[in-house]
């Protein structure tokens, strides 16, 4: 196993039902601060929504929860019998392996077909079961990915940037999806976004990061954030909108998109610019 | 009736090539075929070092391309330079320093530095098909068993590693398999033909399957194909036996592009 153990001492995770929890998490890697004391949490039932900039560490964090990094100093707990279904953000099928969507879904153990098709029927998918995975286009890939990853009836789902490549449309429909499996399955969902529609659509709790967290709140408080409300009846950017609202300190980051002129973030048509939250 | 020698290079080939043909698919998917060169090319490094130390050339040959690889692993950690470079830069330097090194030892010509560089399978010894076939079985079933964390591997690293499959060791172990094919094929095909082996038969299976797996059993039929029959075309022609197989293979992969359509006509169904 690549986790590290829960040596919480006297902790009893079944309580508070916490699948997941790091604490105190620093990583640093050729001399820069990736992760600076970033504590983050996941309860059954719960959907967890980390937003922030890009380079703000979403990343880095989601691969020391999985264990995939060891950080410098902090610590992941996580109980051994909590089993986590894993969407990457990026998922390339190249021209040159033959693979289909079934045998796809059997990458690390061996599911049977019934189990395959229930569980892409859970996500929409189950008529791609016989299709060449570098033909799917990038909705109907998150559902596989999706479905891949509700095989090992995970109790808690990690996904990052689900809605990568996926249309307009497509989006809302995912984020539906989402909260659909979480309302049948009961399971905690830590999910990497940079599109503010989650935060409002399908999140218990948002957490804005920007190498410490900056911000953690139900999006309702958040909204309600008189610094949050003055920000989005700008055209301002909407992610640096959301991590600024709570500015105690000053960041240095490049590519950092002003609240007045910030153009490039923005996204018309969002009903976030619209929404006076009062 | 066919001369025992013929039957023993004939077996040693087929040997390699159903070995070289699944290892090769890995090359492919992960993009790696100059990866695979390099690895062949440091092979002369381990004839010149094997020579010297008075060692199995092929004992030579797989540990320097077992370093060789490890070797570009961590390059790849410590030097802000692109794979491409890293690759020409390792797979050349190994080639010059082992031609450096046997002339040092005697006359570069007198090793049959020919017969390193292209092959000389019809000069094998019934040592060393027991030894291609040992080592090549076990290759297999290496291989077999660890064939899914391997493809999983392949899709996504990071995946894999979330659901446990042991990425480590399945790369070195995939390497230390590398390593035996290059030794083994030195025989057959040489040191400049090696990855050829490797390469063009998973290529011409790529066209005909489906999955994964059908892919590297393809790809290990065409091998054998293609080593049997090109030897004998190198008898029926008297060419040299080495590019003879390796001529073979390409000619298969023509023939798989021309039997495309009919094997997509024919899933499509």
């Amino acid at each position: 196993m690549y986790w590290h153990p829960c040596t919480g001492q006297g902790r009893d995770l079944t309580t508070d039902s916490a699948l997941v929890e790091v604490r105190g998490v620093c990583v640093r890697r050729k001399g820069r601060q990736l992760l600076d004391q970033v504590d983050i949490r996941v309860k059954r039932g719960e959907v967890v929504t980390l937003i922030g900039p890009n380079g703000a560490g979403k990343t880095t964090l989601v691969r020391v929860l999985l264990g995939l990094m060891s950080p410098d100093s902090g610590s992941v707990y996580r109980h051994a019998s909590v089993s986590v279904g894993y969407v990457p953000q990026h998922v390339q099928f190249g021209p040159a392996m033959p693979i289909s969507v079934e045998r796809m879904m059997a990458l690390t153990r061996r599911p049977s077909r019934t189990e395959v098709e229930a569980a892409l029927d859970e996500t929409g998918s189950r008529y791609l079961i016989d299709a060449s995975a570098a033909d799917l286009s990038g909705g109907e890939l998150r559902r596989v990915l999706l479905a891949r990853a509700l095989l090992r009836s995970p109790d808690l789902l990690v996904l990052d940037e689900p809605v990568q490549g996926v249309d307009y449309i497509g989006e809302a429909d995912l984020y539906a999806l989402i909260a659909d499996i979480v309302a049948r399955r009961g399971c905690g969902v830590l999910m990497v976004s940079h599109d503010l529609h989650i935060v409002m659509a399908a999140t218990d709790r948002v957490v804005c990061i920007n190498h410490h967290i900056c911000c953690t709140g139900v999006p309702q408080e958040i909204v309600k954030d008189k610094t949050f409300q003055r920000l989005f009846s700008t055209r301002a950017g909407i992610v640096t909108a959301i991590y600024r609202h709570t500015h105690d300190h000053e960041h240095d980051l490049v590519g950092t998109v002003s609240a007045s002129d910030g153009g490039s973030h923005a996204r018309s048509g969002s009903p976030w610019e619209h929404n006076d939250a009062g | 009736m066919l001369d025992d020698f013929f039957i023993r290079s004939l077996l040693v080939s087929a040997g390699v090539g159903c070995v070289a043909g699944p290892l090769g698919c890995f090359l492919l998917w992960r993009r790696m075929a100059y990866f695979g060169d390099t690895m062949a090319h440091s092979a002369l490094l381990g004839i010149a070092l094997g020579t010297i130390l008075g060692i199995k050339l092929i004992v030579g040959v797989f540990a320097i391309a077992f370093a060789t690889a490890l070797f570009l692993l961590s390059l790849q950690k410590m030097v802000k330079l692109s794979n491409d470079t890293l690759l020409v830069l390792l797979s050349h330097s190994s080639l010059a320093l082992g031609l450096v090194i046997l002339a040092v030892s005697g006359p570069v010509y007198g090793h049959g530095l020919l017969s390193y560089l292209f092959g000389d399978v019809l000069a094998v010894t019934w040592s060393d098909l027991v030894m291609v076939w040992t080592g090549g079985i076990v290759c297999l079933v290496v291989l077999a068993s660890l064939w899914r964390p391997l493809v999983a591997i392949t899709v996504h690293e990071d995946l894999a590693r979330a659901e446990g499959a042991p990425v480590e060791r399945c790369q070195v172990i995939y390497m230390i398999l590398m390593a035996g094919v290059v030794a083994a094929g030195m025989k057959v095909v040489g040191i400049l033909l090696i990855v050829a082996l490797l390469v063009i038969p998973a290529a011409a299976a790529r066209s005909l399957s489906r999955t994964p797996e059908q892919m590297a059993v393809l790809a290990a039929v065409i091998g054998v194909v293609a080593c049997s029959g090109g030897l004998f075309g190198s008898l029926a022609l008297d060419t040299p036996s080495g590019p003879s197989i390796v001529v073979t293979a390409t000619f298969l992969f023509l023939a798989s592009l021309a039997v495309q359509p009919l094997v997509r006509a024919l899933g499509s169904q």
